[in-house]
């Protein structure tokens, strides 16, 4: 990030009032999948509940996140890395309101299941695990954002591809399970949706990485191989 | 801090495009050029490239030396005994600083619109009739095509073809500037210098010159002088950044205004430029 301020001392707090509103936004869906994957370890119903009644904060967070950004593309016509900056964060909010969602999710499925009165649920302990690896890289993400630490964000592309191979660890325990006994085929599937929702937050927790990418080094890196991710975070080609 | 060479990127070419860019020609060359107002050394060995039939803006802040540079193309520095430049100008290959050069035929190649309006106090029609007589001999008919073709290169042909009797300086500001622009490539340059040429216009008149220049880059080679950074980040295919007499970054505008490569552009180009 440029060390001197703007001309504009306002446009200066605009930026730094949208930073500060993104990782607001990133902590309150931290806390909500942390919260969704806790609720399901101990069976609270209750907490359950609130998780996914509170999904409609973060919701609310991103629209208003995207007009802000709007606006500072009107009022400001910003270039280079402010633009960058904006136009990441746009993506960026996209990402952590689909986060949102599959707490909400993980949520749901929960009440689901525990209204079926099962109160065993398979690969609890790695679907907690995974969860645990998914906040972590989503926390990581958020400080990456707030330090504009591209090299991290490089890390979490790659710690991407642990949670990606413990969800193929889930299925391939799930499929036993449904092959010895077919009564476990419908909580199952169920599990399966929760498995794959903290995949997905492994992903999107990539794509803020790269944003990140993006918006320090001015590369955009979606699509790319993890060794030319890694070289442009570092900065092969930094700015002078 | 200086650098400047050509380009391999034609606009429009992107590095994995199966498709080779465009071929790229260099009009005008800048080669070790420096220029003095009298002891002071107002651009420092500058070297750059401006290609054929594109659009090419300096940005800088004032007093960068941008207008001088520009200036230096058509040798509007003549005028001044204390003005001096060294170094190489290249116009298709060939020095223009040397001094067997026709500086009338020069002019003719290279056209100039200022910030402020300037039309001749004449008629429209002999605004732009008046540069073409001193370059060619033309019949009557063929003096009122090149007038009518030049009115309507610069998109001002409907609003005037009235009332062509009528002085230049009954116009609005815009439509002086389109006049302008009318008169400047009427003789069929080369080149198109530009010099600020909206700064004095409303946003409407600046939107019509702007689509005008987008026009004009098919046939003429345009350089443009703007404070306005939007207007070179819409208008131009290449843009360099000025400053204390040096070129300091010079590449493809998209390049240069979402990914510039050096930190004192971006600190100009995102304002904070103290």
């Amino acid at each position: 990030m440029p060390s001197n301020d703007h001309s504009f001392k306002r446009y200066d707090q605009e930026l730094e009032e949208i930073r500060t509103r993104v990782l607001q936004m990133g902590g309150l869906v931290e806390l909500q999948i942390h919260d969704a994957i806790k609720a399901l370890s101990e069976f609270d119903l209750i907490e359950m509940e609130r998780v996914d009644k509170n999904d409609h904060r973060i919701n609310a967070d991103e629209v208003e996140i995207d007009q802000t950004c709007a606006l500072i593309i009107a009022r400001r016509q910003p270039t280079a890395v402010d633009l960058r900056m904006l136009m990441g964060i746009s993506k960026i909010v996209t990402d952590l309101e689909r986060c949102g969602d599959k707490a909400a999710l993980i949520a749901r499925k929960g009440k689901v299941i525990f209204a079926e009165g099962k109160m065993r649920i398979p690969c609890l302990a790695d679907i907690r695990e995974a969860g645990e690896m998914a906040v972590g890289l989503l926390r990581t993400a958020l400080n990456a954002f707030a330090r504009q630490d591209a090299v991290a964000a490089a890390a979490i592309v790659r710690d991407d591809l642990e949670i990606d191979r413990k969800f193929q660890g889930i299925t391939r325990q799930l499929i036993t399970f449904i092959m010895e006994d077919p009564r476990m085929i419908s909580i199952s599937f169920e599990v399966m949706f929760i498995a794959k929702a903290v995949e997905r937050i492994g992903d999107h927790a990539k794509n803020i990485a790269e944003q990140i990418i993006y918006i320090t080094r001015g590369t955009d890196v979606r699509h790319v191989a993890f060794d030319q991710l890694e070289r442009e975070a570092q900065g092969a080609d930094e700015i002078e | 801090m200086q650098e400047s060479t050509p380009l391999p990127i034609a606009v429009g070419g992107n590095k994995n495009d199966d498709h080779p860019p465009a071929e790229l020609k260099t009009q005008i060359a800048f080669r070790n050029f420096d220029f003095y107002y009298g002891m002071f050394h107002a651009l420092k060995n500058i070297n750059l490239d401006i290609y054929h039939s594109h659009v090419t803006a300096f940005i800088g802040p004032s007093g960068c030396g941008k207008s001088t540079l520009l200036r230096a193309i058509n040798r509007m520095y003549d005028l001044y005994p204390d003005q001096r430049a060294e170094g190489e100008l290249l116009l298709d290959g060939e020095n223009v600083l040397d001094k067997g050069i026709d500086i009338n035929h020069l002019r003719a190649r290279v056209g100039m619109v200022f910030q402020k309006p300037t039309p001749f106090p004449m008629a429209i029609y002999d605004n732009i009739a008046f540069g073409v007589n001193l370059q060619e001999r033309l019949s009557r008919t063929e003096m009122d095509d090149r007038v009518e073709w030049a009115l309507r290169k610069a998109a001002l042909w409907d609003e005037v073809k009235g009332i062509l009797k009528q002085s230049g300086m009954s116009l609005s500001g815009g439509q002086q500037q389109r006049l302008c622009i009318a008169r400047g490539i009427a003789v069929k340059p080369e080149v198109l210098l530009l010099d600020e040429p909206t700064s004095a216009l409303d946003p409407i008149s600046t939107m019509r010159i702007e689509e005008l220049i987008s026009e004009l880059k098919q046939e003429f080679t345009i350089v443009i002088v703007t404070h306005n950074m939007q207007q070179a980040a819409r208008i131009s295919d290449y843009t360099a950044y000025m400053y204390l007499g040096e070129m300091i970054e010079y590449g493809v505008t998209d390049q240069i205004f979402i990914k510039p490569q050096k930190k004192a552009t971006e600190d100009y180009i995102t304002g904070r430029f103290g």
